[in-house]
């Protein structure tokens, strides 16, 4: 019953990618690349108190210095309210205008509250040191579970938490509290031989992409506005900001520059409403760009955790009983991805007896953003090392553990799927097959495995492919290209047509020139978009094949087409030479007019991702330093279009998360002020921090996909956090269950 | 603001222009010049996305003012590639998708081009540790270092 393999003559190919010489050229156009004429800069200020009421805002002194065209504050901006979904969040208005300018408070070191225009950076700059702001400092939390206290200092008067019963007559910092299960887990822990309970933490990490946030915003004296920047969805950045301020979708194109990454950090807002307001107000276009030390503090990192897992065990390896909590940070505004976290959590694993409970709680700190598999690495990173320490109880190999555990084709997830065909098992076998599973250790060295989940997502899609009359093609795409999407649609489009990729050029269309898709995230777009590719090709393929009919004067039932050209499908239909794309698309104008192909769809059936990863460390026990030495990465990509592109999402996912394990982590001091905001004392992993990233991609196709294509993007972030603890717990004989392991930490483990 | 007349060279060809004090060979570059292939990631000397070759030596242009380029030979990527060639380091780059967002692109192959201008046969640790000023945050670095290797090697003829 399940897919097999599409035999193939394009996918699968290595192609260099349709926007590469431009990216290596320097030619390609990133968010602050574009310079307009007349142009004014623009400058933020930013909140240097983690709560304080915002008492009265003076400008006046600001305008007055030449140069200065406007300033703009919450003041500037309407009172918005609803809902919507954006990717794999949810926005909620009022919040997000409020995260973009603060209002009534400031919720945290770095929250915007006004905004200068200027002739110049450097006049806006100055022109910042003479706003006015007049705070009340209202005591700060930090901590998630310092807020969740009742005595905690309160963010929201009117945040009362959601979901529990009775309703809470106070309002608290917990905005919602998620429970499900499955089974009955006393039973279930009443049945094991073994229980392991532990409680993990992991600090808030950025996403840390290398472009900071771009945006150039143009208004017009009818109403029609235009803006330029980076993001991971120019419809989500359009929808975000026409609510915001209250204007109509069409009266709002925004043209998606190139984005120097994302990881799920664009895809909300912060500069757009901002510049376009300031371009309203003085007639002016206007670039606004965040500096680095803006983005570590102005713009969403993902949740810091609590996560206690209990699970249960017999002495065969069969978990009777799985318990999970989890706390995480959701920033100044409700919305970390603990529901994600609670779903994720027991995923990989077929569990009859499970509870989980999550809380999302609101802190001083910027609002969090979506990050590579959201709230999945956390709760990984707590089962996963459960898991190493139950094999070692006991004495099962790790990846025997797993096997006897996990889900396959027809297990309902605890979070209510039941899976269709997936490749976990093949990617525990393939581990335990791996040579590096088995190859000898050094000294200070340990290895330990690692699992990892993501659903992947598909939604609202579209594509458009346009036959040029020399019969070239034109594809133009919806989805802001990160990770090199692009060569994955012309290969798609490719196969479909049957013509080589070099005959097939592709653009990333803006709002006004393609129907609404959603964002780039959610491992959607060679999953989603690509079907829509697919679809549109078909179309065109439909169109070739009647345009050749009518040349040959027969029913298009007696038309086929395979490798580019239109061929007589039967003997009864006469005997013709096949009619190339060229031939067919030179002839357009006198048959019908132009070629084209439209699509719009909602994709469905995004076929779940798995991953097992196995790491090797060597621990330096004078100081605490741990190498990554060794690592591999093994996935099911469902069908690789690229494999270039699929083998540098999970290098770029392990090094996320090895980051993640190792050095990341948001430093504030007794005020509630970031004290890391920068690429120096906020460390991610260097090139010599890092050894080669071996990958195996196994391929189990996805039912649902025409050549069976899963998502890939983010699942390779979830297991690396447990991965690089439990093989650092190996060498210091102790488990690390706080992260990021530096130094002092790995020292302290090692000096008990 | 008085500005400061500046004549340089960028990419071999003479250039004048009129900066503020303050400004840095980054801000320069980008918004007098018009050349965007540099990019601005931090502003303080540590992602190396603002790569560029002055008098031969890779610095980050963002920790450079623009008045202290008088005089100077100035290499930046819009400089790599002639009108039908592209440098061996770029055509690596494309072919073994060592680039995902290419935000990061230009300061890399800059960098490599100037540890390949000194030593054409670099070892794996050689190629990590010149290349520790660049952050990438998408390839986990791999695929770069394969890139440089072998184009070090197609360089040397070997």
């Amino acid at each position: 019953m399940g897919a097999e393999q599409i035999e193939t003559k394009w996918i699968g190919k290595r192609i260099v990618r349709p926007d590469g010489v431009d990216k290596v050229t320097g030619r390609a156009n990133f968010g602050a690349d574009l310079r307009l004429p007349g142009m004014l800069e623009a400058k933020i200020l930013r909140s240097p108190h983690a709560h304080a009421r915002i008492k009265s805002i003076d400008t006046s002194k600001a305008e007055a210095l030449p140069g200065v065209l406007s300033v703009v504050t919450a003041k500037d901006f309407p009172e918005v309210s609803g809902m919507a979904d954006a990717g794999e969040a949810q926005v909620n208005f009022a919040d997000l205008s409020r995260n973009v300018m603060a209002r009534e408070k400031a919720l945290y070191d770095g929250h915007a509250v006004a905004a200068v225009a200027a002739t110049s950076a450097s006049i806006a700059t100055e022109a910042l040191s003479l706003i006015e702001v007049e705070y009340e400092v209202l005591p700060h939390v930090i901590d998630v579970e310092e807020a969740m206290k009742p005595d905690a200092p309160l963010l929201h008067d009117d945040l009362f938490t959601k979901n529990v019963d009775p309703k809470p007559d106070k309002p608290s910092n917990v905005a919602q509290r998620l429970e499900f299960g499955a089974g009955d887990i006393d039973k279930g822990f009443g049945e094991a031989d073994v229980i392991v309970e532990r409680t993990f933490r992991t600090a808030a990490t950025h996403q840390g992409y290398i472009e900071p946030h771009a945006a150039v915003a143009e208004w017009t004296e009818d109403g029609q506005s235009r803006i330029w920047c980076s993001s991971q969805g120019q419809f989500a950045v359009r929808d975000m900001t026409t609510t915001l301020l209250g204007i109509d979708h069409a009266n709002l194109k925004v043209t998606p520059a190139e984005i120097g990454g994302g990881f799920g950090g664009k895809t909300t807002i912060y500069l757009e409403p901002v510049a376009l307001l300031l371009s309203r107000k003085t007639g002016r276009p206007v670039r606004a760009v965040m500096s680095r030390e803006e983005v570590f503090r102005g713009s969403g990192p993902t949740s810091g955790s609590v996560v206690r897992t209990k699970i249960g065990m017999r002495n065969s390896g069969e978990i009777t009983a799985a318990e999970l909590g989890l706390k995480y940070e959701a920033g100044a505004f409700p919305g970390s991805p603990a529901m994600a976290g609670c779903m994720t959590a027991f995923a990989c694993y077929d569990i009859e007896n499970a509870k989980v409970v999550g809380y999302d709680v609101v802190s001083n700190r910027a609002k969090c953003a979506a990050y590579r598999a959201p709230g999945a690495p956390m709760t990984a990173f707590a089962v996963e090392s459960v898991l190493d320490e139950l094999a070692e109880k006991i004495g099962v190999d790790p990846i025997d553990l797993r096997l006897k555990n996990a889900a396959k084709e027809g297990t309902r997830a605890l979070y209510g799927a039941k899976f269709k065909q997936i490749g976990f098992e093949e990617t525990l076998k393939a581990a335990k097959d791996h040579p590096h599973y088995s190859a000898p250790l050094g000294p200070n060295q340990g290895r330990a495995i690692a699992c990892g989940f993501w659903f992947n997502i598909g939604g609202e899609s579209t594509a458009n492919v346009n036959v040029n009359m020399d019969g070239t093609v034109t594809v133009v795409s919806p989805n802001p290209d990160i990770g090199g999407s692009r060569a994955s649609m012309v290969l798609m489009a490719a196969e479909v047509l049957g013509i080589n990729p070099d005959r097939i050029r592709i653009t990333i269309g803006d709002t006004a020139s393609i129907g609404y898709s959603g964002l780039t995230g959610g491992s959607r777009v060679t999953f989603a978009v690509g079907m829509a590719v697919v679809d549109a090709s078909k179309q065109v393929v439909t169109q070739l094949c009647e345009r050749a009919a009518q040349i040959w004067e027969v029913d298009v039932e007696g038309v086929e087409w395979r490798d580019g050209a239109a061929h007589p499908a039967s003997s009864n239909v006469g005997d013709f030479d096949p009619l190339s794309l060229e031939k067919i698309a030179a002839q357009s104008a006198k048959l019908g007019g132009t070629i084209t192909g439209a699509a719009a769809i909602n994709a469905r059936g995004a076929g779940p991702g798995f991953a097992t990863h196995i790491c090797d460390v060597e621990v330096d026990k004078g100081t605490g330093r741990v190498d990554v030495v060794r690592y591999t990465a093994i996935q099911d990509a469902g069908r690789a279009i690229h494999p270039g592109y699929v083998e540098g999402q999970m290098q770029g996912g392990v090094a996320q998360g090895v980051g993640w394990a190792l050095n990341e982590e948001y430093i504030f001091d007794d005020k509630g002020r970031l004290e890391n905001p920068g690429f120096l004392d906020y460390r991610m992993p260097v090139t010599s921090d890092l050894p080669m990233i071996d990958t195996q991609i196994i391929e189990v196709p996805n039912p649902f996909h025409p050549y069976g294509v899963r998502g890939v993007g983010e699942v390779p972030i979830v297991p690396p956090l447990a991965a690089v603890a439990s093989a650092v717990s190996q060498v210091v004989g102790k488990r690390m269950d706080q992260l990021p392991l530096s130094p002092p930490r790995v020292l302290d483990a090692i000096d008990g | 603001m008085t500005k400061q007349h500046i004549t340089t060279s960028v990419n071999g060809e003479s250039v004048e222009y009129l900066c503020e004090a303050q400004q840095t060979l980054l801000d320069v570059l980008r918004d007098e010049l018009g050349l965007t292939g540099t990019k601005e990631g931090c502003s303080t000397g540590d992602c190396g996305a603002c790569s560029v070759i002055v008098d031969g030596n890779v610095v980050c242009s963002c920790l450079m003012l623009g008045a202290e380029a008088e005089g100077r030979q100035i290499e930046t990527i819009e400089g790599m590639a002639t009108a039908d060639q592209l440098h061996p380091l770029q055509k690596q780059f494309l072919e073994q998708a060592s680039l995902q967002c290419g935000f990061c692109t230009p300061g890399f192959l800059v960098a490599a081009k100037a540890l390949l201008d000194k030593n054409p046969d670099p070892t794996e640790t050689e190629i990590r540790f010149w290349l520790a000023g660049n952050l990438c945050r998408c390839t986990g670095y791999d695929k770069i270092v394969r890139a440089v290797q072998d184009a070090a090697a197609e360089m040397r003829g070997a």
